[in-house]
């Protein structure tokens, strides 16, 4: 389903990595592993189109993300390093509003069931500045629940989470992963997750 | 979605009216601190009024073009913007319009209790509305090319006027040239329709150059 071929990334005048190819099938998690700086975030850009490889290719279903474009958005969904949460609208608002953005409207009982699962309720009217760094993080995981894509870029997102959250995060994976939708992920964090097949990409 | 980043945008203003009141309130300082420098002195002021209202107009619609887009960038929903199936071009579209709303809007409706200071005839205080009518928009579309173009550079709000402003000067001419050209009894219409196609041309250039200036900042 998602090929990569050959990657080189080029960041100012250093290589960080090179000729890296992989393939991900539908049930397949990918953990991208390296230490700080070895272009984890800049591999997983590039995976979902913010960045183009230097060489190499990066294609879904057999085509080209870049010239699939808003097709390729359509199936994907990317939580990167920034939560995407607005300091000053509500949690709710937050969560309804990244949705339609991502390409799904919700109505407000699906967003209040998604945030419930993900330990917000009580919380839904609060404006999102006064949460904590794992509760943000909560909101912005909780539209990985209602979003319905088939392939999960995610960079750390086990960051500030507590014990109970990333037992959450571990389900919510495993069930995506069970019904055929495919993870890319980077973690510094143990996490057992049963998958049909578990690739691991090493960067150097 | 195109409603819901306007929505968006809007319930983000509600929030921080501060922002908006500081735009406004920069208009109406401005434009008012004329007539007291100049002084009492009804032709004088007469001729300096479409001028001056319409820099501080440009100015002030300036004045936060910085924060169209450097908010979104980092907290990351912009990040989001960029990979939406949405067209990135509408979703620019829909900013510069909220942006529009928030900023230039205010400015319209405050345009023609301003220009009273000046002894503007009725007939060019409307003329001057509707110039600015046709005219802020622009500023706003136009300010959005510049906006993606500086988003994250340090020092970006003083590039920006000097990228943006050039830009504004057909729209400055244009503008202040329809109120000049209603006081010496003479046809504004040819004004106001250059108006209507400079906003006509950017409605639909300016998000597209927009979206694609975000691509190049974002990388």
């Amino acid at each position: 389903m998602l090929q990569g071929s050959n990657l080189v990334c080029v960041r100012g005048d250093r290589r960080l990595f090179k000729d890296v190819s992989f393939s991900l099938e539908p049930g397949g998690l990918m953990l991208v592993l390296g230490p700080n700086g070895s272009g984890k975030t800049s591999m997983l850009r590039m995976l979902c189109g913010l960045s183009n490889p230097a060489f190499g290719e990066i294609s879904w279903c057999g085509t080209a993300i870049s010239s699939l474009g808003g097709e390729y958005y359509s199936v994907m969904t990317y939580m990167g390093h920034l939560s995407g949460t607005k300091d000053d609208l509500t949690v709710v608002e937050n969560l309804r509003i990244s949705s339609a953005l991502a390409g799904l409207e919700i109505n407000e009982t699906e967003a209040r069931e998604a945030l419930q699962y993900m330990g917000l309720s009580g919380r839904e009217t609060l404006p999102v500045k006064v949460l904590s760094q794992g509760q943000r993080r909560r909101v912005a995981l909780a539209r990985l629940l209602v979003c319905q894509t088939k392939l999960w870029i995610l960079d750390e997102p086990l960051a500030a989470l507590d014990v109970s959250a990333v037992k959450l995060m571990q389900g919510l994976l495993e069930r995506h992963l069970g019904q055929g939708g495919m993870v890319i992920m980077t973690t510094h964090q143990e996490i057992e997750v049963t998958a049909a097949s578990t690739t691991q990409l090493q960067l150097a | 979605m195109f409603l819901w980043v306007i929505k968006r945008d809007l319930l983000l203003a509600m929030r921080r009216r501060s922002d908006v009141f500081t735009t406004l309130f920069f208009f109406v300082i401005v434009v008012s601190l004329f007539p007291l420098s100049v002084g009492p002195e009804m032709n004088m002021l007469r001729t300096m009024a479409p001028g001056v209202v319409w820099v501080a107009a440009l100015l002030a619609s300036m004045l936060s073009l910085g924060r169209m887009f450097s908010s979104d960038y980092l907290d990351g929903t912009l990040e989001q913007m960029l990979i939406s199936p949405h067209s990135l071009s509408l979703l620019v579209l829909g900013k510069a319009l909220a942006h529009w709303l928030v900023t230039g809007v205010p400015l319209v409706l405050m345009a023609p209790i301003l220009g009273i200071q000046y002894d503007l005839p009725v007939e060019a205080l409307f003329v001057l509305t509707i110039s600015l009518l046709l005219g802020t928009p622009v500023l706003s579309l136009i300010g959005a090319i510049g906006a993606a173009l500086t988003l994250g550079l340090r020092g970006g709000g003083v590039l920006v006027s000097l990228l943006v402003l050039p830009l504004y000067i057909p729209v400055l001419i244009f503008g202040s040239g329809a109120v000049e050209a209603n006081m010496a009894e003479l046809g504004y219409d040819a004004h106001l329709s250059l108006l209507g196609a400079f906003l006509l041309v950017s409605l639909v250039f300016a998000p597209w150059a927009t979206a694609a200036s975000l691509r190049v900042s974002m990388e």
